[in-house]
């Protein structure tokens, strides 16, 4: 059983997700219980495989599919960054999947069933995209995260069918970019095993073949992290997406793609090479311009959940920043920012549909005095708020002070201007939701879903939305671990010499 | 004329293919409906597939099935481009089906598909 947790991480949610229809016509909610706990099974294998990881001090594990050995077979590797990365998806997933029952529970089982095969197929795809060692593969399963995205985003409600068919057009030449670079690697090296690919392309690295390959690498994941000039589809979607499952779609979803990158970019192709170090600073620019423009429209924003959109443009931006920075600490900070900032988001759009399943607000400067209704939501969104300015001992300062070492570290000082403008607008936007939500005289709310007691929530929601609040603080305080134990033992040969 | 031919020997096809590719993006860019962008969006797609059948090619290959012939692979075109393109071919099935269903969604719901009018009713 051992051996086999790398594929149960895949194997057990996509079989509960595509059986999820049938018990769901059986009875109305045990195909939610099904997906549920295959997610709950899958972060369990993501646990395991990590501590064998861990065990063998980052030595990667191989798992062949059927026996058959690469570069003829399709593997998975887990080594630590991907590791840790599926622990992560699979946590988020649960926990979400958890605190979204309450939506569809009134429905009929063809709605619940449908929720929660998307839900199901989406935490698939993510958790293949991460620990698969194969390019083609690496797209089916972009290819089913997305689609299910897209269904997922599409249950929100009427305006939600226009930015679904959107992100589809958009995200489909993001995929398409993407297949075009991977037959360009494969027209110049001729495999699709990622460790044979590495090795078989430093021949060519100088071929004009594999710059067209990383252009098309870099456009087509920045079309599918929302990178800046690219990021035209996202605010619409996370907005109008399923409000249960607009936590997963916004604090994972985006980030998968740059796990993507970080690997292309770094593991497969070396940073030191002339064409990826261009590359990087492409990504660079795109990522000054994104923090900038994205916590400015932040500001301008009265929809929270648009606000948050906003914020993620600029979060995103972070990561490129950290990868553009091209040294170790850059690199570390922008993998402890996906990790950090899949929390946050998470725990403040796991809020925000908190607010609009009880009163069907999603104004925020209607939500005065919120936190005699919802005391722990509150207290989340403080520790959220907190930790998106990068307040120490919240998570989001560990990574904004790797990052800015990186910055140091490699005498590219522009960064640090960057980083500490947008703290500053950052403060700005999250201090007027603490205001209102705390300072504020207590608006009139009228109540979508009665509760009373403590909670404010059902226990479905109100137990993830406490165990995300408490995470961002324990990231926090464990980020040393964390890097030390786990990033570090599986950074790129590159910053190793 | 020589360059020419040159050309259109060892790259014709690709630009062909890139010509392809860059119309469907400019049809999704640039057309008004919804129902044509989808279209454009499938031309995107075949013309990734098309690049792919182009490299899998090779002048005297026949097809790869081992018919007691020859076991040198020189004989044979590639097989797994091909193989790879049955799944693009597929994904690109699956996306098509899930775009037409939320355009009929939209249809249903704004009375139109043409862009400036679902925009001017979804602003309401």
């Amino acid at each position: 059983m051992m051996q086999h947790a790398p594929v149960m991480i895949v194997l057990l949610p996509v079989s509960a997700a595509l059986l999820c229809m049938l018990f769901s016509r059986i009875s109305k909610n045990l195909g939610s219980w099904l997906v549920i706990a295959s997610i709950f099974g899958a972060f369990f294998s993501a646990v395991t495989a990590l501590q064998q990881v861990i065990a063998n001090n980052g030595a990667p594990l191989h798992y062949w599919m059927g026996g058959w050995q690469p570069p003829i077979g399709i593997e998975f590797v887990i080594d630590p960054l991907s590791g840790i990365l599926a622990v992560l998806i699979t946590f988020i997933a649960l926990l979400v999947s958890i605190y979204s029952r309450p939506f569809v529970k009134d429905e009929d089982w063809l709605h619940i069933g449908g929720y929660y095969t998307l839900f199901g197929l989406m935490t698939v795809g993510m958790c293949g995209m991460v620990i698969t060692g194969d390019v083609f593969n690496l797209y089916v399963y972009l290819e089913v995260m997305s689609l299910s995205g897209y269904g997922l985003i599409a249950l929100g409600g009427k305006k939600s069918m226009l930015a679904a068919f959107r992100y589809l057009l958009i995200g489909t030449i993001g995929a398409s970019l993407y297949l075009l670079g991977v037959g360009y690697m494969y027209a110049m090296t001729g495999t699709l095993n990622m460790a044979d690919m590495a090795a078989l392309s430093a021949g060519h690295l100088h071929s004009p073949l594999f710059a067209m390959a990383v252009g098309c690498f870099v456009i087509g994941f920045g079309i599918k992290m929302a990178l800046f000039p690219l990021h035209g589809w996202q605010p619409d979607a996370y907005t109008y997406a399923h409000p249960g499952a607009a936590a997963l779609i916004a604090g994972i979803m985006s980030k998968i793609p740059s796990y993507a990158m970080i690997r292309f970019l770094f593991y497969m192709f070396k940073v030191d090479n002339p064409v990826v170090s261009s590359a990087l600073n492409v990504l660079g620019i795109m990522g000054v311009a994104g923090i900038l423009i994205g916590s400015v429209m932040a500001l301008a924003q009265y929809d929270f959940r648009r606000m948050l959109a906003y914020s993620s443009v600029a979060q995103i931006g972070y990561i490129a920043i950290g990868l553009a920075m091209g040294n170790m600490y850059g690199f570390i900070g922008a993998v402890l920012h996906i990790i950090n900032h899949a929390f946050m988001k998470c725990a403040l759009f796991l809020v925000i549909g908190g607010i609009e399943y009880r009163f069907g607000e999603v104004n925020l400067y209607r939500l005065g005095g919120l936190n005699k209704k919802m005391t722990i939501s509150t207290i989340t969104v403080t520790f959220a708020a907190l930790s998106m300015i990068g307040l120490p001992p919240t998570a989001g300062f560990f990574s904004k002070w790797y990052l800015l070492l990186g910055a140091y570290t490699g005498a590219q000082y522009f960064y640090i201007g960057v980083l500490v403008i947008s703290s500053l607008l950052n403060a700005i936007y999250f201090f007027r939701i603490l205001e209102q939500m705390f300072i504020q005289r207590e608006a009139s709310l009228t109540e979508v879903h009665r509760h009373k007691g403590k909670l404010g929530l059902p226990v479905e929601m109100a137990v993830p939305i406490f165990v995300v609040g408490i995470g961002i603080i324990a990231l926090g305080f464990y980020s040393v671990d964390i890097v030390t134990d786990i990033i570090k033992l599986g950074l790129p040969e590159v910053f190793l010499r | 004329m020589e360059v020419v031919n040159e050309f259109l020997k060892t790259k014709g096809i690709y630009s062909l293919v890139m010509i392809l590719f860059f119309l469907g993006v400019y049809g999704m860019v640039l057309s008004k409906n919804y129902m044509k962008k989808l279209m454009a969006m499938n031309v995107m797609q075949v013309a990734v597939i098309y690049f792919y059948l182009c490299f899998a090619q090779k002048d005297g290959g026949m097809i790869p099935i081992l018919n007691g012939a020859t076991t040198n692979p020189d004989a044979y075109i590639n097989p797994l481009p091909h193989g790879l393109m049955l799944t693009a071919i597929v994904v690109s099935l699956g996306t098509t089906g899930v775009a037409i269903a939320l355009l009929m969604r939209i249809k249903e719901i704004y009375g139109s598909v043409e862009e400036v009018e679902v925009l001017r009713r979804a602003s309401k």
